[in-house]
């Protein structure tokens, strides 16, 4: 990867910073609710989901979401189980055809260009839309230091100097101070919340323009949770970061906007997205108000 | 102060270390009687293999004193009859050291060609071939590890042979620089390289159901971290499934390796036994301990019958050995990827 084009969405992203400060996100609010609708948020830049529909085998997983994600912010999705959070986050970066009997509609723009369009080379999707999974999952063959470096390697990338990437990437998932001193020793000797660390500097160190965290937090321990909640919002200055949870607060701490998913039984579907604050304080559904009041779910 | 409220400290802070205490269960009487039918059958196997141990070398154990050291050194094999028709074991001459080296030859050269192909058919079948050829495969795979030996020397003998026999010409005409593929006789009919190759392909079956066995249970979230990252499917094999299941494979190649050595019918259709070592694995002049026993077993007399003994003795070791072996690898292999 060449250098101009990985500083490319760092830029973008250190102006969307400017935007999102405190005073003047009241007026990103106000346009956030039109910008949502598909098609009306500004084309060609950030992710765009469009009409998804999932299916596994022949049952109906997620019913016509569409989505818009700004560059520069965060965004949680919200809902309890089973209501195709993880599977809608999967289409976004093509992991969901992993899965077999999996089947998708609908458009997912990036870059106002559909990652579905036949001819597409879904590694380089991948490269630009990384992701973050529920579990820890470094590889455990390798040291530390290689882990961070594995996606070069695994996508065939150059750098100049590896090392300053190694430790940028460290440092920007806080874990640096912690294994600067055994970069050479294997992943899997960390803690689970240090691994999970180590696999969000695996993601950048490729330089994605979009994260997405599948539940990040949940096998972990309050302090690694807020650790890696620190984390997202460095990090949010300079990417898009799509996070799916089920902790209510921490969807309420670390993002900016939310959106809510349910299932009554049969395919999930957005019920509500708007500005985090609005969601959580005046929801326009019912259903909304009663999860994010712990009524269910 | 008799009781101590919880969490309180202990009043005497003197109190000295206690010993350790003995932690004992009873087992449930259903645990016990399971405990016993488990115990036995585990016992029973190695109970057969010690006995098969001790009876062959009792049997053999009048030609190993006999001949000595000589015995797997030596690879001459002359039977001398006194005038009335017993067997002079002084004079006469029992030395397995030809076969025992054309058996590992012969296997060696089996495992060098059936573990690249199996690995490749493995990965093939469980990161690549669709549905239904998959389950083809994979019973048809499992059928052939079940094939009769018999089959696989036939087939080797009438239609594999001549092809192999052309490689063995190739090889010899462009590598021939190398000691081991250097022909001192122009004879390429019945060598180990062909016997290699027949055996070959009785092992592939083995090798590819247990790599492959190993490669599908590559954890999944590591298969998807790699994927996430802009892997290829070949960087992802070579990142994830490879150190995941070398131990595995290993250990199925090893498998294979004492399927081969052990090896009798196949190699007997396909192999010229000559008593005499030779590392030329393209000449016709091999040595195959499984196949010798069963040569000389129809004609040999009381003696001789005790030194095929010592030499299936010697066969039982080499196995053990090569297993031994291979135990070490897997061990020291294993650890990293997992």
């Amino acid at each position: 990867m060449n250098n101009s084009e990985a500083q490319g969405p760092l830029d973008k992203g250190n102006e969307k910073m400017e935007t999102t400060t405190p005073s003047s996100l009241s007026s990103v609010a106000a346009n956030a609710a039109a910008k949502k609708k598909p098609g009306s948020g500004a084309l060609g830049v950030g992710l765009e989901a469009r009409g998804i529909h999932a299916w596994f085998g022949d049952k109906m997983v997620l019913k016509d979401i569409s989505l818009d994600f700004w560059s520069g912010t965060v965004t949680a999705l919200i809902g309890p189980s089973g209501c195709g959070k993880s599977t809608f986050i999967r289409t976004l970066n093509r992991m969901h055809e992993f899965i077999p009997g999996a089947a998708m509609a609908g458009d997912v723009l990036l870059n106002g260009k559909d990652i579905y369009e036949s001819g597409t080379d879904v590694t380089k999707i991948r490269l630009k839309v990384g992701m973050v999974f529920q579990k820890p999952n470094p590889f455990p063959s390798m040291t530390i230091a290689d882990n961070v470096l594995a996606g070069l390697k695994l996508a065939q990338l150059k750098v100049q100097n590896k090392d300053d990437l190694l430790e940028e990437c460290l440092v920007r998932a806080g874990l640096w101070s912690e294994v600067k001193d055994r970069l050479s020793a294997y992943g899997g000797s960390l803690s689970g919340g240090q691994q999970q660390r180590l696999c969000i500097a695996r993601s950048l160190a490729v330089r994605p323009e979009i994260l997405l965290m599948d539940e990040p937090c949940s096998a972990l321990d309050p302090g690694s949770t807020l650790k890696i909640e620190e984390t997202i919002s460095e990090l949010s200055s300079s990417m898009t970061i799509i996070i799916v949870t089920h902790n209510m607060q921490q969807a309420a701490r670390v993002s900016d906007y939310t959106g809510f998913f349910l299932s009554d039984g049969g395919p999930g579907e957005l019920v509500e997205v708007g500005p985090t604050s609005e969601i959580f304080s005046k929801p326009k559904d019912v259903r909304t108000e009663n999860y994010v009041t712990g009524r269910f779910g | 102060m008799s009781t101590t409220a919880p969490g309180a400290k202990s009043a005497n802070l003197s109190t000295p270390t206690p010993a350790k205490r003995e932690i004992t269960t009873k087992p449930r009487f259903s645990d016990k009687v399971f405990r016993g039918v488990a115990t036995a059958g585990g016992l029973s196997s190695l109970l057969l293999l010690g006995l098969i141990f001790v009876f062959l070398a009792f049997q053999g154990f009048q030609v190993l004193r006999s001949e000595g050291l000589g015995f797997i050194t030596g690879s001459n094999w002359d039977v001398v009859q006194d005038n009335f028709g017993n067997t002079d074991l002084e004079a006469s001459s029992f030395g397995i050291a030809a076969m025992l080296i054309g058996t590992v030859i012969c296997a060696t050269i089996a495992v060098i060609i059936a573990v690249p192909i199996s690995v490749l058919c493995a990965l093939y079948l469980t990161f690549y071939a669709p549905g239904f050829i998959k389950r083809i495969m994979v019973a048809l795979i499992d059928l052939m590890a079940a094939f009769p030996s018999i089959l696989f020397g036939m087939w080797g003998y009438f239609v594999l042979m001549p092809h192999a026999e052309y490689w063995a010409k190739l090889i010899h005409k462009y590598f021939e620089w190398i000691p081991i593929f250097k022909m001192d006789v122009n004879i390429f009919e019945r060598s180990p390289f062909v016997a290699g190759v027949v055996l070959s392909t009785m092992i592939i079956p083995i090798v590819t159901s247990i790599s492959r066995e190993i490669f599908s249970q590559t954890p999944l979230d590591r298969v998807q971290a790699a994927y996430a990252l802009g892997a290829t499917r070949w960087a992802m094999i070579k990142a994830v499934v490879i150190p995941y299941g070398r131990s595995g494979v290993v250990g199925g190649a090893m498998l294979g390796l004492g399927r081969a050595m052990g090896e009798t019918v196949a190699v007997y259709t396909v192999l010229n036994l000559v008593y005499q070592i030779n590392w030329q694995v393209l000449i016709g002049a091999g040595g195959n301990v499984a196949s010798m026993i069963l040569l000389k077993f129809g004609e040999a007399g009381p003696t001789e019958i005790k030194a095929l003994m010592a030499a299936g003795l010697a066969l039982f070791i080499l196995t053990l050995i090569v297993n031994s072996i291979a135990n070490v690898i897997v061990t020291k292999t294993g650890g990293k990827g997992r």
